[in-house]
């Protein structure tokens, strides 16, 4: 089965200044997620949110969080949009009732980000990520393994994306908003991760739980737009230039 | 620290200028630590004084990781003394009440281990009372029977929780700009895993709609529950951004769990708090 997978795991090498990293879609021609990062400190002057090239930047600071959080979010909705249009055979109500609802909270999300960027922008939609085309190559949506197995790599993708993009939020209202948000994807992990494996530990399990010290993953935006990247399901490019 | 003396500090607002009214809100704890007064005051509704606590305490992340603590205290004991109890039935119940205790416990640690670390003598471990002065038999002690009690138990749970989600989300701000910031929405997060497993362990939802407390909680934890019916999200009223059934009051609510305050973080915590 050539199953997609996004990777959780820690990627070195992405903490230079400008570098560009092309993540090819395993087996999907034409992925086009552009990441590259900075680990520049300097968050003072005006970077530069287009470099010229036409590519979209997330952009820096509190609206770069904001506009990644969109692009996950984009990701989310979608996925879930084509999970509700073609549910695959043979579901239970209890999985049909879980993705329904996880359809409708991350279209909330989605729209809500959407929304709430263009007003902190004050309607200059240059600094609002576009809309986001996605593909999702030779993701059988009709087989459940497939279906909730993508599932419960996004929803740990999020959670992990928020709980280290907490950190770069300076506004205790942004802040705030990231927390109501991190812990429905948190109970949506759980929920997937218990369909998959009932009657088991897997709904916080120690794949995902450190045991030591019972923290769930927390990853900056290098790392969980390298691990999304290699999926080849954003099809639109854009960069992180300004995000750690 | 004692407990008395932190739940004190933590509800006062005059922590950081003054502690003119310490005498006063140790004399309410106390009235509150009695089983009696326990027993007929609901979850939430304890006697504990009103403040604005985010305003008042202002950036204090020693204050939110005590409090964190003291959750954790709570949470810990209750999963050790169900896990004990023999009241869990084997299987998906122990099962999952085993991978909790083992995060509740962990958590203890790694908050006592962070505070010492930055220099802080952590909160003592209090002394809980899950039955709130004879109101619940949760562990089956005296005698209410292993159905019944296994249902305290589930709801008990299921409270937990849910204000755990909701007391970590109530002091990211006082986080803000900390080292800590990080580590508390990691905790916070698997807080969230607990609850939507527990939840569903009831047969409800994952995720909390409006403010309902689900079937089969008892009344008393409806303070659990108060203000997740918010629906304006950054000034936005967020069910006004489209007419499809993803932004009805039920799926704009379940999207979003709110924060609760220190002060009422405490209050629920306070019921199951002798000394």
């Amino acid at each position: 089965m050539n199953k997609k997978r996004i990777r959780i795991a820690p990627i070195s090498n992405l903490n230079h200044r400008r570098q560009f990293l092309k993540i090819g879609g395993l087996g999907v021609v034409g992925a086009g997620l552009l990441v590259a990062c900075s680990n520049d400190d300097d968050m003072g002057g005006d970077p530069p949110v287009d470099p010229g090239n036409g590519i979209f930047d997330l952009g820096k600071g509190d609206l770069g969080v904001l506009n990644y959080a969109y692009a996950l979010e984009q990701l989310e909705a979608d996925f879930y949009t084509k999970v509700v249009n073609s549910f695959y055979g043979n579901i239970s109500d209890e999985e049909m009732q879980v993705l329904t609802d996880l359809y409708y909270h991350e279209v909330n999300h989605r729209d809500f980000f959407k929304a709430a960027i263009t007003a902190a922008v004050d309607g200059n939609t240059d600094l609002v990520l576009p809309t986001l085309e996605f593909d999702y190559g030779s993701l059988d949506f009709g087989n459940r393994e497939m279906v909730l197995g993508t599932a419960r790599v996004l929803e740990d993708t999020g959670v992990a994306a928020y709980n280290g993009a907490g950190k770069l939020i300076t506004d205790p209202g942004y802040l705030l908003l990231a927390g109501k948000i991190v812990s429905v994807e948190a109970r949506h992990a759980s929920a997937i991760r218990s369909l998959l494996n009932p009657g088991s530990a897997d709904f916080a399990g120690d794949d995902y739980v450190t045991t030591d010290t019972g923290l769930s993953a927390a990853l900056d935006p290098s790392e969980i737009l390298a691990a999304v990247g290699a999926t080849g399901f954003i099809k639109t490019a854009f960069t992180a230039n300004n995000l750690p | 620290m004692s407990i008395i003396k932190f739940l004190d500090e933590f509800t006062n607002q005059s922590m950081l200028t003054g502690r003119s009214s310490r005498r006063e809100i140790f004399g309410a704890l106390g009235i509150l630590g009695k089983k009696a007064a326990l027993a007929a005051v609901p979850l939430g509704l304890a006697t504990m004084p009103q403040k604005t606590f985010a305003q008042d305490m202002g950036n204090d992340p020693v204050a939110a990781l005590q409090l964190a603590l003291t959750l954790e205290y709570l949470e810990d004991e209750f999963y050790d003394l169900a896990l004990q109890s023999g009241v869990l039935p084997s299987g998906r119940p122990e099962t999952v009440y085993m991978q909790i205790s083992k995060h509740e416990q962990a958590h203890v640690d790694f908050l006592i281990a962070g505070l010492e670390g930055a220099g802080v003598t952590p909160v003592e471990k209090p002394t809980f009372d899950f039955t709130v002065g004879g109101t619940f038999d949760p562990f089956n002690e005296n005698g209410i029977g292993q159905e019944t009690a296994y249902a305290q138990l589930l709801a008990l749970a299921q409270a937990f929780e849910d204000t755990g989600v909701r007391a970590y989300k109530g002091q990211a701000g006082n986080l803000l700009g900390s080292p800590f910031l990080t580590a508390a929405l990691q905790i916070h997060a698997v807080e969230a895993m607990h609850a939507s497993e527990i939840r569903r362990l009831r047969s409800l939802k994952g995720w909390i709609t409006n403010k309902e407390r689900g079937e089969g909680m008892p009344e008393a934890t409806q303070a659990v529950y108060n203000g997740e019916e918010n629906v304006v999200q950054g000034g936005l009223d967020v069910t006004t951004l489209g007419n499809s059934a993803a932004f009805s009051m039920e799926a704009s609510t379940e999207a979003y769990d709110e924060p609760l305050s220190g002060d009422d973080a405490v209050a629920i915590a306070s019921l199951f708090i002798v000394s």
